[in-house]
Order: structure tokens, then C-alpha cells, then sequence
């Protein structure tokens, strides 16, 4: 699959996909919970983000960075590595 | 006569296109501005009416309510911060406070905001959000949860009327020890090419395109229809007795309120006006007071040729040959459509409070068809204790209301 958006993953580095995705959740969630983001740092608990924003962060990750990130794998997904790791794979895959 | 119990009005809030509070709302209307605009973004280009009373809420709402909240929840919410601390900020269990707010449409803008980006962009861009951004009963919800309020959230849906029939059913849950605090009024936003449209198929709206501030004009020769507009109003009512214990301002009562139905037709009036004074009848016995005690109306007054006369026949078969001071609020901030009953329900607790009564704005030349006392061109100095609101929507509903000093 072509790398049609806005980064190319193949060369984004992990503290690229931190930054992209901390811009991200600046962007849906203000920036105090922004604020709150470290690889550790669990959506749900530390970050206080529902399964319905959760939805809009997980679109938003598809159209920044040109990945598919299917519902079976957001079970997965519980903190800000979890999502750099998987974006950075899917990213690799593609 | 023996009445119900009376509710203490402790707080009031509201949006309008008058302005962004109460004060705003009662500034406007005692001046007689006009909140009606001319629609000239592109989306109105070929929308056959190209008027609405809109408001302004820019920069008042952080980034996650302007993008979780439907524009009706977002109005409701503002209104409701005004409210309760108006109120004094009650301390109260959660679990004795409750949420009544009303609705005509509910979430409007962004079910049609969304069906457009279905069409452009496909499901996987539709917001999560959009359920409970479009369903009715959001308003009401949103400042549930803002107030943390477990004593039932409830959403009154009668058209024109579910502002006021939120307030009835407020009223019923005080009387009947269901909670001990309820925020209640109404909420609407709609001003979007497609409810416009259809609205005008109906030739319910105004098109005086050439001047807007003069297209609201209840009761005038020369009215063509009504204005939409947006808003949100609601009051904090208490039992007296718990006003008075905690020290809260009380502005005026709530003290009483009818329900009729008109079944007559979908969206015309009844012209014997039967219905709707039979509310008024109902709501003046509920409250305790006769005909003749009541010393000012707010009336429902859209500016369609046919409901205002249909109004001015029930007023007359209600009051008898009694004839109060008449307002009409939407000659100043248009038809608010489920929010409309509440924003007159709060305007009439000032108008008992401070004793005045504003006037009818582009009230040029009052209809000779309707037998009532018309206040034009300056608020009317007149100290009372009885305030009657009237309120009547699509489907027959017929709401009135009774505030007292």
C-alpha cells in the first residue's frame, strides 16, 4: 500500500510517532491532557480518554501517518507505545 | 380556590440573540433591539428566506465541548452555567437534583452536518460522537452531566412548546417530592438551509429580506410570518421552603401551569381557540388566581397571520373582559421554536420582578382583528404580581404558565 499521507512512517522515528500523536491528542483533547503524554502513559487511565474519543484518535492516527488500524487491534492498543509500536509496524508492513 | 404549591425561581440563564445572558436578553428587549440578521453565507444563497436570529458563542466553550457537543447542548450548557450560579451555586445531593430541558428538533446541525460528510468523506470519518450529539434528549443530558444531577434527566419534545412544557413538568416534580432542585427550560439550533426550506414550503417564515430587524411583527397589519432563531433559557426552581433555608434568591414563583391539546390539525392553529385557553384557564386555577389577577402576558405571538389571532381568541375567551398588558418577546429575538417557552418563561419573571413590561417591537399597526392591550413602542411601567406566558407548537400542544411575585 503507497504512503499517500502526510508522513513517510518508513523514516518517521520514535520520537516522531510520540510527537505526531501527542499533536494529535493536543488536537482532540486540549492541551492539558497533551500534556499528560508519555510512552508509558495509558489512554484510558492516565490520559482520561473514553472509548468515543478514543474512536476520533485512532481515525485521526489513519489519516496522519497512512496506516489501517482495525478495531481488533485497538484491544491492544492501551498506552502511547502501544500505538507508536503498532503504527511504526503497520508502517513497515506496508 | 386552592393551589398547588408554588416553586421558587432562585436562578435564571440564558442565550438568545439578544445576547449572551439574562441581562443581555432583558437589555434587549426593554430597548427593543432586534436580534433578527440577514443570512448572507454562501450556504443561503438559494435558500428561499435568508433571515434568522442567531447567537454568538464564539470562544465561550473549550476545544472538546465545541467538538463533542451539538450547537442546541452547547446553547443549553451555557444557559445552564448562567442558571446555577445565578442560583448561588446550590449544595445539594446530586441525587435530588434534576434536568428537564425541551427540544423541537434536538441535534439538527450536526445530523446534517454529518449526512454531508457521509457523502464526501464515507462512515469511517462520521464523528462517534454524532449519536448522542443528534439524539433530543441531549441537552438535557449534557447538563445532567455537568451538574452531576441523579435525580432524572428528562426532555420534553412538543414543538414550539417544549421549553414551557419543560417547566410544567419541573413544576410536577417538585409538587410531587421527586427531586429537590430541577434546571429546566429549552433549547434549540437550526438555523441550516434544510429546516429553513422547509419551514418556508410551509410559508411560516418572514421574507422581509429588505429589512430584517422590522420582519418579527406579532400582532401588526403587516406580519408575514415568523423569524427563526436559536437560544437555549432555563431556570433553577425550588420548593420555597428549601429556597428560603438555604438563603437563595427568590426572583418570583413558578405557580402554576396547564396542558391541553388541540387535536385539530398537525400544525394549524385551532381558530376557536379553545385549546389553547383551556391551558390558560387550567394553568390560572393550578396557580390559584383568577382571570383578573393577572396583570401582564407574555404571549406566544410567532408573527403568522393565522396564530396570532388564533392567540388573541383564547386570551379573550380565558381572561374574559379582562385585558392585560400583552408582550410579545419574539418581536425582538425571533421564534427560538422548543426554547422560545422557557426564554418567555424567564422574561416574564422579570417582568413581575422589576414591574415592567417591554414592548411589542415593529408593532406599527395592530391588527384590528385582535381585541387586546397591545404595549408598543416603550416598556410599560406597571408593578404586578401575576405574569401569564402562553406557549403552542406543532401538533396542537398548548402550554401556559403562571409566574407570580
Amino acid at each position: 500500500m503507497p504512503l499517500t499521507y502526510k508522513e513517510n512512517l518508513v523514516s518517521a522515528s520514535y520520537p516522531d510517532l510520540v510527537t505526531g500523536i501527542t499533536e494529535i491528542v493536543r488536537e482532540i483533547c486540549g492541551s492539558h491532557t497533551a500534556s499528560l503524554v508519555t510512552s508509558e502513559a495509558t489512554f484510558e487511565g492516565a490520559l482520561q480518554i473514553d472509548s468515543l474519543t478514543m474512536v476520533e484518535i485512532v481515525v485521526a492516527c489513519e489519516e496522519r501517518f497512512g496506516v489501517h488500524i482495525p478495531d481488533e487491534a485497538l484491544e491492544q492498543l492501551k498506552t502511547i507505545d502501544d500505538a507508536v509500536q503498532y503504527i511504526a509496524a503497520a508502517g513497515v508492513a506496508a | 380556590m386552592t393551589a398547588a404549591a408554588a416553586a421558587a425561581v432562585t436562578g435564571l440563564g440564558a442565550v438568545t440573540p439578544l445576547g449572551a445572558d439574562v441581562s443581555a436578553l432583558w437589555d434587549g428587549l426593554l430597548t427593543g433591539r432586534s436580534g433578527t440578521r440577514l443570512l448572507d453565507d454562501d450556504a443561503f444563497a438559494e435558500s428561499p428566506v435568508r433571515l434568522a436570529a442567531t447567537c454568538d458563542i464564539e470562544g465561550r466553550l473549550d476545544r472538546v465541548e465545541a467538538r463533542t457537543l451539538d450547537r442546541v447542548q452547547q446553547l443549553a450548557l451555557l444557559a445552564s452555567r448562567e442558571a446555577w450560579a445565578h442560583a448561588g451555586t446550590p449544595d445539594v445531593d446530586p441525587e435530588r437534583i434534576a434536568v428537564v430541558i425541551g427540544s423541537g428538533i434536538g441535534g439538527a446541525m450536526t445530523i446534517l452536518g454529518q449526512h454531508e460528510v457521509l457523502q464526501r468523506s464515507g462512515a469511517r470519518r462520521i464523528s462517534p460522537y454524532l449519536v448522542p450529539m443528534l439524539m433530543p434528549n441531549g441537552p438535557a443530558a449534557t447538563v445532567g452531566l455537568e451538574l452531576r444531577a441523579r435525580a432524572g434527566v428528562h426532555a420534553t419534545v412538543s414543538a414550539c412548546a417544549s421549553g414551557a412544557e419543560a417547566l410544567a413538568l419541573a413544576l410536577d416534580l417538585l409538587r410531587a417530592g421527586r427531586a429537590d432542585v430541577v434546571i429546566a427550560g429549552g433549547a434549540e439550533s437550526c438555523v441550516h438551509p434544510l429546516p429553513i426550506a422547509g419551514f418556508a414550503q410551509m410559508r411560516a417564515l418572514s421574507t422581509r429580506h429588505d429589512e430584517p430587524d422590522a420582519a418579527s411583527r406579532p400582532y401588526d397589519k403587516g406580519r408575514d410570518g415568523f423569524v427563526l432563531g436559536e437560544g437555549a433559557a432555563l431556570m433553577v426552581l425550588e420548593r420555597e421552603a428549601d429556597a428560603l433555608a438555604r438563603g437563595a434568591p427568590i426572583h418570583a414563583r413558578l405557580a402554576g401551569a396547564g396542558i391541553t391539546s388541540d387535536a385539530h390539525h398537525i400544525t394549524a392553529p385551532d381558530p376557536s381557540g379553545r385549546g389553547a385557553a383551556r391551558s390558560i384557564t387550567l394553568a390560572l386555577r393550578d396557580a390559584g388566581v383568577d382571570a383578573i389577577d393577572v396583570g401582564s402576558v407574555n404571549a406566544h405571538a410567532t408573527s403568522t397571520p393565522l396564530g396570532d389571532i388564533a392567540e388573541g381568541v383564547a386570551l379573550g375567551i380565558a381572561l374574559g373582559g379582562h385585558r392585560p398588558p400583552v408582550t410579545a418577546t419574539k418581536s425582538c429575538t425571533g421564534h427560538l421554536l422548543g426554547a422560545a417557552g422557557a426564554v418567555e418563561a424567564v422574561v416574564s419573571v422579570l417582568q413581575v420582578r422589576e414591574g415592567l413590561v417591554p414592548a411589542i417591537r415593529n408593532l406599527d399597526d395592530p391588527d384590528d382583528a385582535v381585541d387586546l392591550d397591545l404595549v408598543r413602542v416603550a416598556a410599560r411601567q406597571h408593578p404586578h404580581q401575576v405574569a401569564l406566558s402562553t406557549s403552542f407548537g406543532f401538533g396542537g400542544h398548548d402550554v401556559s404558565l403562571v409566574v407570580t411575585a
